[in-house]
């Protein structure tokens, strides 16, 4: 009986919307190959109508991620850590094969992304002090400042660099989900199988539906629809190249400037962005807004 | 419209004019009248709901629900000035747009009817009352009687009556006949015209597709002006399935008697791609007679929202949000 051949069984890669794992609208999907050119896989291709089905899917989600406790969000992400660790090696091969490194350097990349959602997972609690507080005021009152989610932010993933098919995408999906915020992210479109795998990850971690939607597919389709769209607050233009192209990081924002987004330029050369190293706070404090509050103090 | 003033108590032609004479012989009428091919009618309402309506088509559709839309508060918490405020939004639905059309009319309870038609004063929008023990419909026949002339006293220009399901689910068609008969009645004003009457079923509470069939020739038979699905309380309210069956009503009642009926789904249609839905579906079965808010209504309340953000995605190339419409 051994000699009987096994077929593989092939993953369908699709897009993670609203907690649900639909197929693009359009039907269509592109083909995804290594560093060499050989095919992985197909991914699906998400249009501008998978884009806006995102939006509203996030928009939805605002209401109760922002409203949880810090605490709740922290233990969150900390369960998203945790399922990472268990399919590490996974994510170690897919992330060797989208980039072409070796699979030991793969397997580090991996643990730093685990080790990143447990950073965030500690900051949700702490931002609020470092980013609020009470201030002092000439007058009876207490006057407190307390950092508020931006609301739904758009994401132009790391599209190009050592580590950008998954730590970098960790590294901007984390700090904007940790404060409360939801997130609508353009995957890197070369190199999406990481980013569609966690997907998976972050369906059985507890975090809500629509708290995080993934998009493969053309970035000069996905990026401009979610810098124009009114019901999006906020866009980290991470992985936007600085100029020329419909994708490029000044039309985006001059897009994003018609409904006042909040806008976090990417690095001078997206490419060369380091995501090893320790991230700090500046993704972290990017979409929060500031509400202070004057309560008079009693006789 | 004079079409709707024939459309008296048993004045129907076509040899329906003695339907109605006996218990006997409404029952023998509307179990006489064929079944309905269940799997046949959700597969046509599945079918119609598939087509593509882009660009110009796109921005007709949306102006032409926005201008058959009931605006619709039916709460226990309305106030008299929620109901100014939904008034003054289906006045101009989005203000930052003079070329948005206005809706249809403005649906409130009896008691609101005075208040709408002040803020409504001087615009073609109707005020629109519930009546009749609205929405359960269990009251006795006086009292759903003083209701209606209630809220026709009060300027109501047109009248949503529930049916007794109770009754007509227990084979009493008569009585439900003779209900309709005699709110249509208390339709009529002191000049000698008289308030649109609708006629709500609540399919949800029917069972069957046969029901609806049967509950919709009843309702035209006693004279309603308009059929319509669904208070919008219940769990099931308008589907496209018992919509189309309500619009084949119609379309055969006409062809029988010559009197044109109107339709209006309500509850729980939401999107513009609902909205469409429905009126490819009026625009198969029925054709261009019945596409104007005269004779196609929507009851709806959050669906107004949907239409102007989509409105506002057309005129601006933007997707909207409901950042850029009114809170209601």
């Amino acid at each position: 009986m051994s000699d009987v051949i096994r077929l593989d069984v092939m993953k369908t890669y699709k897009l993670f919307v609203g907690g649900k794992f639909p197929r693009s609208e359009s039907g269509r999907v592109y083909e995804v190959s290594d560093s060499k050119g050989q095919w992985l896989a197909n991914a699906p291709l998400g249009t501008r109508k998978d884009t806006r089905d995102a939006v509203l899917a996030a928009r939805a989600a605002v209401k109760g991620w922002a409203g949880t406790t810090a605490y709740n969000r922290g233990q969150v992400l900390y369960r998203i850590a945790e399922m990472l660790q268990g399919r590490r090696e996974q994510f170690a091969a897919e992330v060797a094969a989208a980039e072409g490194i070796g699979a030991k350097k793969a397997a580090t990349l991996v643990d730093q992304a685990i080790d990143r959602w447990v950073w965030y997972a500690g900051w949700t609690d702490k931002v609020a002090q470092i980013a609020g507080g009470a201030n002092p005021v000439a007058g009876p009152y207490f006057n407190l400042s307390v950092p508020e989610p931006t609301g739904v932010v758009g994401i132009v993933a790391p599209q190009a660099g050592y580590g950008h098919s998954f730590l970098g995408l960790v590294s901007v999906i984390a700090p904007v989900i940790a404060t409360g915020n939801t997130a609508v992210v353009a995957v890197a479109a070369d190199a999406p199988l990481p980013a569609l795998s966690l997907g998976e990850v972050l369906a059985t971690s507890d975090l809500p539906g629509g708290v995080v939607n993934l998009l493969s597919g053309r970035t000069a389709d996905i990026a401009p629809t979610l810098a124009s769209h009114q019901d999006v607050n906020a866009l980290d233009l991470a992985g936007a190249i600085a100029h020329e192209g419909p994708g490029a990081a000044t039309v985006l924002e001059a897009s994003a400037a018609d409904t006042l987004k909040r806008v976090l330029w990417p690095a001078v050369d997206p490419a060369a962005q380091d995501w090893t190293v320790a991230p700090g706070t500046e993704r972290l404090l990017s979409f929060v807004e500031t509400k202070t509050v004057w309560h008079p103090m009693g006789q | 419209m004079s079409t709707v003033a024939a459309n008296a108590p048993g004045a129907a032609g076509g040899g329906l004019s003695d339907v109605a004479a006996s218990e006997a012989s409404l029952r023998r009428f509307l179990h006489g009248l064929p079944g309905v091919d269940a799997v046949g009618l959700e597969a046509r309402a599945a079918t119609l709901g598939t087509r593509s309506i882009k660009t110009s088509a796109k921005a007709y559709a949306i102006d032409l629900a926005i201008s058959m839309i009931d605006l619709t508060t039916l709460e226990g918490a309305d106030t008299v000035g929620k109901v100014r405020a939904l008034c003054a939004k289906g006045r101009h639905p989005d203000p930052g747009d003079p070329g948005t059309p206005q809706v249809a009319a403005i649906c409130v309870y009896p008691d609101m009817v005075a208040t709408a038609k002040a803020a409504l004063a001087g615009t073609p929008i109707q005020v629109a009352s519930v009546a009749t023990a609205f929405p359960a419909g269990r009251a006795a026949l006086p009292v759903k009687l003083a209701d209606t002339a209630d809220a026709v006293a009060a300027g109501a220009d047109e009248i949503d009556m529930v049916i007794d399901r109770g009754a007509f689910l227990s084979g009493r068609y008569m009585d439900v006949f003779a209900e309709i008969v005699a709110v249509k009645q208390a339709c009529l004003r002191a000049d000698g015209t008289s308030a649109h009457l609708k006629v709500i079923f609540e399919t949800g509470e029917l069972q069957t597709y046969d029901n609806v069939r049967r509950a919709s020739w009843l309702a035209m038979l006693a004279g309603a002006d308009f059929i319509k699905t669904s208070t919008g309380k219940v769990a099931v309210n308008a589907t496209p399935p018992v919509t189309l069956l309500m619009l084949e009503a119609v379309r055969d009642f006409r062809a029988q008697t010559g009197v044109q009926i109107g339709v209006k789904p309500a509850g729980g249609i939401k999107t513009t791609k609902d909205a469409m839905k429905y009126l490819v579906m009026v625009n198969e079965t029925l054709g261009d007679d019945w596409l104007s808010g005269h004779w196609f209504r929507f009851g709806a309340s959050s669906l107004l929202n949907d239409l102007l953000m989509q409105r506002q995605k057309l005129t601006t190339g933007r997707y909207s949000g409901p950042d850029y419409v009114t809170v209601d």
